[in-house]
């Protein structure tokens, strides 16, 4: 029997109770316990694959673009000297006896590259400076002022100074600024970096135009694609929709140097064209190594992305819709514009978040058939991760990248809502 | 019977041994590789049983970091330019190797002597010099360029150029070609008027230039004709031209020639093995082996007069090599000096050029 | 039922399907040789099995499938080249079809506006139209927040709503449950009276149909197998089609012994003999289905007309249904023949394993062909 007092709080006592007495709620957990328990048992890999290939690497990423302690961690006196004193505290004696003395010791541990790697990110040509320094430290002589300067005067700049004071703390945002075209300057106030160094803005604007240039080619694309697909027979849309899987069981590159086989100057469609006699020998149109081939590329491989969300969302939408509108005086044009493209807007929204978001980060692609010109952010990342080795700028790069994208998944929530965003 | 017995679990164990002994040699691919399979790894493996395993990358420098940082070093030995092996030796990235261990010349000269000048550092053992060179297509131009000046000229010789993604031997063949003498290259480089002037020579042919980043593909883009000149490591356009026949060739004035060196990245996993083969690989005779299949000059001078005909058996190899007399004209050594401090800022500078 | 409509006669046409064949592989016909008149304010409903044409019939009318031959005239106007938006045909779907991502209101005024008619006419037109159909207060919800019923009248406010003479229903109420159902066939219906539109309403539900129609038009195989006012289809169907898709019904197989206009004598497959009124007989000795109601099974002496042939039945289950009593029979062979008694006061009750005699009217029982 069910004691139905139930005004009181406490399930001991003023709350339901089961036959026996047994205060309902308690029963209640104890009897889902197990399958609770089940469940968390079941998703428990899964948690831990996400946790470990996802989290732990996003956050290692995020925190090496503002923890680099390849100076801090190798020249500890120096380092300990400038935490003691002011910034703006002009060097002294003390401070190039430590210097001295770290240098001695990075040399000795062979890690004197890796300080002046540290410092020549933020000041260029300073990395001869440290190992250079670093070779003669042990003979040095007290005073160590003159010593160091004599080795050289560059010891004495107080730009110098100040760039191994910014860099003596392990955490720093200076990355973020390289990332987007800043630079401190000798007093430490943030400026636009030099002319000629300018470039992650403008590789950041580029990546998010051709991005949605690309998104664009392939929604126009992908559309009548789909709609043919959800419309025509099942046994004939399942062998339509192979032809458009096709490419995915396809190596990626493998489709991209085959891009470039047909593609290049010597490439099958100039031939074609030349052998039409559409355009001459010398007329041969450059469509590899530039823009062109990575927007002609990237448009193929990313299609299906679009496609599939497109089809999932067209297939079950009941062709009466459209007859309906049709039979209350509609044109086709107007039914499609009124009634059936703003059925299919959660796929377009699906479509074109996942083609963009793919877009933003690809990488293979413009590397191989991008030339100059259609480089984007991601082949600067990988420079910075396997040419340069400077990981910290490629994780600063990372992460404002991978902001610009969750800024973008915020106004598609704000926007469209992202409950309305189907998958298939 | 138990006597077998004991012999073949003796054995089995020799054998299980032997297989797990092996070194891993990472370099640049192509008919690069092939010459140091041929010339280095078989006959190290004929000789000691230590089986090697050839690796390649674009360039075998940049993998490194990454796997020592990692903890996750899987190559014993990498062949490296010189800039790279001083910068990554200078962090700590690589094994030190004690130049004393390495074998003298038959003549009983020491090893440390018997090296080209500079070709022995704190970390490294240097086996070949190779150079940056730019070819054509003698198809193309019958009349074919012969200075560095005619590869940035594009009036007079028309057709797309392909160069090396980065800045290093770039920059100092476009002022080469602006009329700098090779002795004054970098002290030009050394200020910034210096370098605005090489990118402004670079600007020339910017527009009409592929960029290519592994070894093997200037060649490639050559015969496929994508581009009618393209500067590239001169032994892939000999192993073309005399290995495939193609109808290349090689300007040698204002060629950029330096040496290849062999590294242990730190904590290599089978480090003795690894300092074996360094000291076979880089004995006089193999040095001088190796040229018999690829044009690149040997590291030590007691090789040099070893060095004969290509594999062909027919081909003399000494008009191929960057080091022989009437190829180094006008030819600049490449200074590591400047490559280690200033690599980082000038292919800044040149991604930066690139992608505007 | 409004069964004393004039026939159509050619100047009352309003829809006129003339020779229209349809084949959508040109390998078969899927609507063969259809002629039909349909009168101006008439309730006409098609009526047949999935795949009898029926619903083919009402697209071509629509404009979404093409005569592959024939004519389709409206008011006198050929309009097989006219395309859907321009016949100013009301239309109400299966599943009503109305535009999930637009309001109540919206869904109405539709129609309206892409006639571009002003914003006030509209609202106006969309207020009369839901008043029409009790939906007044649910203007501005969305399809999906309304119950079946609600949608139903909704779709058929909208098909209303711009006015149309002719409005076609397919299978409109086929997604309700049967209370529902039945008091929607009354609404349309009264609706009908009330506007004086013409409405062809396609179904394959003959209860519906018989509730509904001025005329019923049976589909089956691309023909129309009858076409008639219910009544008379329900009790005189032209052929055995009919009579079986058409209502429950008995079916004894057998041989004419003799016939003449009024009455047919047959003989059963077990040799007894009874009277039939004979409908496509054309023959002695001719192979037929005989076709009785089972309402109009008597087994009281006193019920039987006289002179009429009587035959033996054994009593096999008794179903007590409330209203009536469904007494399932072996007769002549057939286990499954079927009278139903009403529940009246002093109602004989029968019992399973009885052996009774039963007999019919001869008019009632049709001899047809045997299909």
């Amino acid at each position: 029997m069910l004691a139905m007092d139930a005004t009181g709080a406490d399930a001991g006592r003023g709350g339901l109770t089961t036959a026996d007495g047994k205060p309902l709620k308690q029963a209640l957990a104890t009897a889902q316990s197990r399958a609770r328990r089940r469940a968390l048992l079941l998703v428990l890999p899964l948690l831990a694959f996400i946790v470990i290939t996802f989290v732990v690497p996003i956050g290692q990423l995020l925190f090496r673009s503002v923890y680099n302690d390849g100076f801090s961690a190798n020249m500890p006196q120096i380092s300990a000297w400038f935490r003691e004193t002011e910034p703006g505290t002009e060097p002294d004696e003390a401070a190039y006896a430590a210097l001295a003395a770290d240098l001695a010791a990075a040399a000795e541990a062979r890690s004197v590259g890796v300080v002046g790697t540290r410092v020549n990110y933020e000041m260029s040509g300073t990395r001869s400076l440290f190992t250079a320094a670093g070779r003669k430290a042990g003979d040095l002589k007290p005073p160590f002022r003159e010593a160091l300067l004599e080795l050289n005067g560059t010891w004495g700049d107080p730009q110098l100074w100040g760039v191994m004071r910014s860099v003596s703390s392990a955490y720093s945002a200076n990355f973020y600024l390289a990332a987007l075209d800043l630079a401190r300057d000798a007093n430490g106030d943030i400026v636009r970096a030099p002319e000629g160094r300018r470039i992650y803005g403008m590789l950041f604007l580029r990546t998010l135009w051709l991005s949605a240039l690309i998104t664009g080619l392939c929604l126009i694309l992908a559309y009548p694609v789909a709609h043919l697909l959800a419309t025509l027979p099942l046994a004939k849309s399942n062998l339509l929709m192979i032809l458009v899987l096709l490419p995915f069981w396809t190596s990626l590159l493998v489709r991209t140097t085959s891009w470039m086989v047909l593609l290049q100057e010597q490439g099958v469609v100039n031939n074609t064209m030349v052998a039409l006699g559409l355009i001459g020998e010398d007329g041969r149109i450059q469509m590899m190594y530039n823009r062109t081939g990575t927007i002609i590329a990237m448009t193929h491989i990313l299609l299906p992305f679009m496609i599939l969300p497109l089809y999932s969302v067209m297939r079950p939408i009941n062709p009466g819709y459209v007859r309906a509108a049709r039979s209350l005086g509609a044109t086709s044009w107007t039914a499609f514009r009124r009634v059936y493209l703003p059925q299919t807007l959660p796929g377009i929204g699906a479509g074109a978040l996942l083609v963009f978001i793919l877009a933003v980060g690809y990488y293979i692609t413009p590397a191989l058939v991008g030339g100059a010109s259609g480089q984007l952010i991601s082949n600067l990342i990988a420079y910075h991760m396997q040419d340069s080795l400077n990981w910290s700028l490629a994780a600063a790069l990372a992460a404002l990248l991978l902001a610009g994208v969750l800024i973008l998944y915020w106004l598609y929530d704000r926007l469209i809502g992202i409950d309305k965003l189907k998958l298939g | 019977m138990k006597k077998i017995l004991t012999l073949s679990t003796a054995l089995s164990a020799v054998g299980l041994a032997a297989s797990a002994q092996e070194v891993t040699v990472m370099s640049w691919g192509g008919a690069y590789t092939v010459s140091q399979v041929e010339a280095y790894h078989k006959p190290f493996t004929a000789e000691t049983g230590i089986k090697v395993v050839s690796v390649d990358a674009d360039n075998p420098a940049t993998p490194i970091k990454a796997m020592v940082e990692a903890g996750n070093v899987t190559v014993d030995v990498a062949d490296v330019e010189y800039a790279d092996s001083i910068r990554l030796c200078d962090e700590g990235l690589l094994e030190e190797i004690d130049p004393s261990i390495l074998p003298p010349a038959p003549d009983g000269t020491p090893a440390t002597e018997d090296f080209l000048p500079g070709a022995l550092t704190d970390c490294a053992v240097a086996s070949i010099v190779f150079s940056t060179v730019y070819a054509y297509d003698t198809t193309k131009f019958p009349e074919g360029p012969t200075t560095m000046a005619d590869f940035f000229d594009l009036e007079k010789f028309p057709g797309k150029r392909g160069m090396r993604k980065g800045a290093k031997a770039n920059l100092e063949m476009a002022l080469m070609a602006d009329g700098v003498p090779a002795d004054e290259v970098y002290a030009t480089l050394e200020t910034d008027e210096g370098i605005d002037r090489a990118f402004a020579m670079l600007d020339k042919i910017k527009d009409d230039t592929v960029w290519w980043e592994a070894g093997a593909q200037p060649p490639q883009l050559l015969a496929d004709g994508e581009v009618a000149m393209t500067t590239a490591y001169n032994g892939r356009i000999f192993a073309a031209q005399v290995a495939e026949g193609k109808p290349f060739q090689i300007v040698w004035d204002g060629q950029v020639y330096e040496y290849d060196l062999f590294v242990i990245p730190k904590g290599a996993p089978n480090l003795e093995n690894a300092l074996e083969f360094i000291k076979f690989a880089t004995d006089t005779q193999r040095l001088a082996d190796q040229a018999k299949w690829i044009s690149y000059g040997p590291a030590r001078k007691s090789s040099g007069a070893l060095v004969g005909l290509y594999q062909d058996g027919k081909t003399e190899m000494a008009p191929h090599m960057p080091t022989s007399a009437e190829n180094l004209t006008n030819a600049l050594a490449s200074s590591y000096e400047f490559w280690v401090d200033r690599d980082s800022e000038l292919n800044e500078r040149f991604n930066a050029w690139l992608a505007v | 039922m409004n069964a004393s409509r004039p026939d159509s006669t050619p100047d009352a046409a309003f829809v006129e399907f003339d020779r229209v064949q349809k084949s959508y592989d040109g390998e078969t016909l899927v609507v063969k040789d259809l002629n039909l008149t349909i009168a101006r304010g008439e309730f006409l409903t098609m009526l047949g099995p999935s795949g009898s044409g029926k619903t083919t019939c009402l697209m071509m009318l629509a404009g979404f499938e093409t005569a592959t031959h024939g004519e389709i005239r409206l008011a006198g106007r050929p309009i097989n080249q006219v395309p859907p938006h321009k016949r100013g045909i009301g239309m109400v779907f299966q599943n009503y079809a109305l535009f999930p991502h637009m309001s109540v209101g919206e869904n109405l005024a539709f129609p309206l506006e892409v006639r571009g008619m002003r914003r006030a006419e509209r609202a106006a037109k969309v207020a009369r139209a839901l008043d029409m159909v009790q939906m007044g207060a649910f203007a501005n919800r969305r399809p999906a927040q309304l119950s079946g019923g609600q949608q139903q009248r909704i779709a058929l406010a909208r098909a209303l709503v711009f006015d149309p003479e002719l409005v076609l229903m397919d299978e409109p109420l086929g997604a309700l449950d049967k209370q529902l159902r039945e008091h929607m066939q009354f609404e349309i219906k009264a609706l009908h009276d009330r506007l004086g539109i013409t409405v062809v309403y396609v179904t394959h539900d003959q209860g519906e149909a018989l509730t509904m129609s001025d005329r019923i038009a049976v589909f089956n195989d691309g023909r129309i197998q009858q076409l008639a006012p219910p009544a008379e289809l329900y009790e005189r169907p032209k052929n055995s089609f009919v009579a079986q898709f058409i209502g429950e019904n008995n079916k004894l197989p057998g041989i004419i012994e003799a016939f003449d206009d009024k009455k047919a004598l047959v003989r059963l497959a077990t040799g007894e003999v009874i009277d039939a009124t004979p409908v496509n007989i054309r023959a002695r000795g001719q192979q037929t289905l005989v076709s009785i109601r089972p309402e109009r099974v008597e087994f009281k002496p006193e019920m039987m007309p006289p002179g009429v042939h009587r035959i033996a039945a054994d009593v096999l289950e008794v179903v007590y249904m409330g209203d009536i009593f469904r007494t399932r029979m072996r007769v002549a062979g057939s286990e499954d023949f079927v009278m139903k008694c009403r529940n009246t006061i002093g109602q004989r009750r029968l019992t399973p394993g009885e052996r009774i005699e039963i007999a019919w009217h001869p008019e009632d029982a049709r001899a047809l062909d045997p299909m």
